[in-house]
């Protein structure tokens, strides 16, 4: 993308500062609305819960199948449950499940990554095809072998994104790592003598920080994608949870009777994704990582 | 060029390998047990006791392993619990549905794909750009079963061109199964036309700046001849590895698609064996859905290493 960055994911560390990304990214229109898009998401998470009109499963009998109205600004559904309300409840699980795994598989899979890549070796060869062979196995199905095996607990669905995300972070880190090893200032700490542990993580973690933050943003688009077709496909949730995919797949067999009720949760889910994708696009302009 | 291909192979024999023991102890562990799911409830503990003899459930996982892996590898995939019938015809004829979707899906993806990544790679930093662009980024990001159902809405409620429900019977061929595949196939398509379009862009912007393009235009060559002759040859080879990869997707990975159109594919087979606590019908899929991967991922390479010498030789 940038012509003057030549080697993989490595840019001055000097540009990883939040606040300076932050303004960066709404100089473009695109990344300036997939920003705004995921901050009022998140800000709907937060306060969803003290904003909503009614309760996540709460049933008004006498109102149900309503279109939208100043009441119901999103409409009732069969059961006459307030579809707005649900998909505010909705917002907070999706993006507290998605952000938390994907927070945690950054972790887990950036101290694996870095650990590995610089240590090489033979241990090193033998993770990565490990992770190869995970990577050959589609995301959906890993998923849905893993759920099998962890049973429909609420956690679940956060251990699987974790699982599933670590070795694809993981190979990226140790992509960076690869490229920057060999280089100067690598060297220049080790002359000095200083540990393993100050060189991997105060040396070479700082040059990894723009593209671990364009993974990380990438993986989260993924990880609601993920949560709201399993939902979908109903595993791994049980109604009445408000998972959009889930809301999704309940309010189809009633379409013609209440067609809100499944393009209003649909909707968020494109709109939310939609935003993270370009906020993701956004960053990885500003922080000058390489890429499609 | 032997030699390489022959590493190609090991590779692919070492994932292959690796991948099918991951499958086996993540379908070991799962809940249940087999001896009573195949004979219910009720049965005696004797009875569960000669039948887990019988299937040699009471072996060692390693020894289990390798019998499963042995029968795979000679075509026994053994008789699924929940239809009692043999595994591998079941599978076949899915799989004859999936690659059919696939052919579909590739058939609209992969030009149009092209085509529009071309464009904006031609026109890099413009509103043309721009416009592919983030119209690429949100069709990517849109789950699957939003486009399905908007499709359907469209095509199949309003306009009545395409049927809603893509259940096709067993045993239709490819022509008669045509009109039922289009929805499918666009709804995949539209997952791909992003990744397929923004990774031909980055191909050509890498391109276009090079000294030999220079050259060509000034000899006097069209733009247009160019960007096809010259240009594309060299500007494609990421957007190969793209279309390999999703191959392996399209064969395995389609399972909200299906589900969306009850279109009897392996990814929806898929879901019923894992509803279905299916032990040999799920170990059959998945490995499947590797082999698929892995093939593609094969041809990718070996397609890349024939275009370009420097790789063949590493």
């Amino acid at each position: 993308m940038t012509k003057e960055s030549t080697t993989a994911g490595v840019t001055p560390a000097r540009v990883w500062r939040p606040f300076t990304v932050l303004t960066r990214l709404f100089g473009r229109p695109a990344s300036a609305a997939g920003t705004s898009i995921v901050l009022i998401f998140l800000l709907m998470a937060l306060i969803g819960p003290w904003i909503a009109p009614y309760g996540v499963n709460e049933q008004i009998p006498s109102e149900t199948r309503q279109a939208p109205s100043p009441d119901h600004w999103f409409g009732t559904d069969h059961l006459g449950r307030d579809v707005f309300s649900r998909v505010l409840f909705g917002a907070r699980d999706i993006l507290l499940l998605a952000g938390l795994g994907t927070f945690l598989a950054v972790l887990a899979g950036t101290a694996i990554g870095l650990l590995s890549g610089y240590r090489g070796g033979t241990f090193d060869e033998a993770l990565m095809r490990v992770f190869d062979s995970l990577l050959a196995i589609p995301a959906l199905l890993l998923a849905l072998l893993l759920l099998g095996v962890v049973g429909p607990a609420r956690n679940a669905l956060l251990i699987v994104i974790v699982f599933v995300y670590t070795p694809i972070v993981a190979r990226v880190a140790r992509s960076v790592v690869l490229s920057v090893k060999s280089k100067g200032f690598v060297q220049a700490a080790r002359m000095r003598g200083e540990s393993e542990t100050w060189i991997i993580f105060r040396e070479i973690l700082p040059s990894a920080f723009p593209t671990l933050t364009v993974e990380g943003a990438l993986r989260f688009s993924y990880a609601i994608f993920l949560i709201a077709a399993l939902g979908f496909l109903g595993i791994g949730v049980q109604p009445p949870n408000p998972n959009w995919g889930l809301m999704v797949a309940e309010a189809r067999e009633h379409v013609f009777q209440t067609p809100w009720a499944l393009w209003m949760p649909a909707l968020a889910i494109s709109v939310l994704v939609i935003g993270v994708n370009l906020m993701a696009d956004g960053l990885r302009r500003v922080l000058r990582v390489p890429g499609a | 060029m032997p030699r390489y291909v022959l590493r190609r192979l090991g590779f692919l024999l070492l994932t292959l390998l690796l991948t099918s023991s991951i499958i086996f102890a993540i379908t070991q562990v799962l809940p249940g047990d087999v001896a009573r799911v195949i004979l219910g409830r009720e049965a005696g503990e004797a009875a569960l006791n000669s039948l887990r003899e019988e299937l040699g459930l009471n072996d060692p996982l390693p020894v289990q392993y390798l019998r499963w892996l042995g029968n795979f590898v000679q075509g026994d995939w053994g008789e699924s619990f929940s239809t009692r019938t043999e595994v591998r015809p079941l599978v076949q004829q899915r799989l004859g549905n999936s690659l059919m979707l696939a052919a579909v899906t590739l058939g609209i993806a992969v030009p149009v794909g092209i085509a529009l990544g071309v464009i904006a790679g031609l026109n890099e930093n413009t509103w043309v750009d721009s416009v592919v662009n983030v119209s690429a980024l949100s069709v990517v990001g849109l789950p699957e079963f939003v486009t399905g159902i908007l499709l359907i809405e469209i095509f199949a409620f309003r306009l009545g061109f395409f049927p809603a429900n893509s259940s096709i019977r067993p045993g239709t061929n490819f022509v008669e199964a045509l009109p039922m595949l289009i929805l499918p196939a666009l709804t995949a398509s539209l997952v791909l036309l992003g990744y397929i379009s923004r990774m031909t862009r980055v191909g050509v912007i890498g391109e276009i700046s090079k000294p030999y393009v220079r050259t060509a235009r000034l000899k006097g060559l069209s733009r247009w001849s160019v960007t096809y002759r010259h240009v594309l040859r060299n500007a494609l080879m990421p957007t190969i590895t793209v279309i390999a990869i999703s191959f392996g997707w399209l064969i395995s990975g389609l399972i909200v698609v299906e589900n969306v159109y009850n279109y009897p594919g392996l990814g929806r087979l898929m879901l019923f064996a894992i509803d279905r606590r299916d032990l040999p019908l799920l170990q059959a899929v998945a490995m499947l859905a590797v082999l698929a991967f892995a093939f593609a991922n094969l041809a990718a390479d070996l397609f890349y290493a024939y275009l370009n010498p420097k790789i063949r030789l590493q």
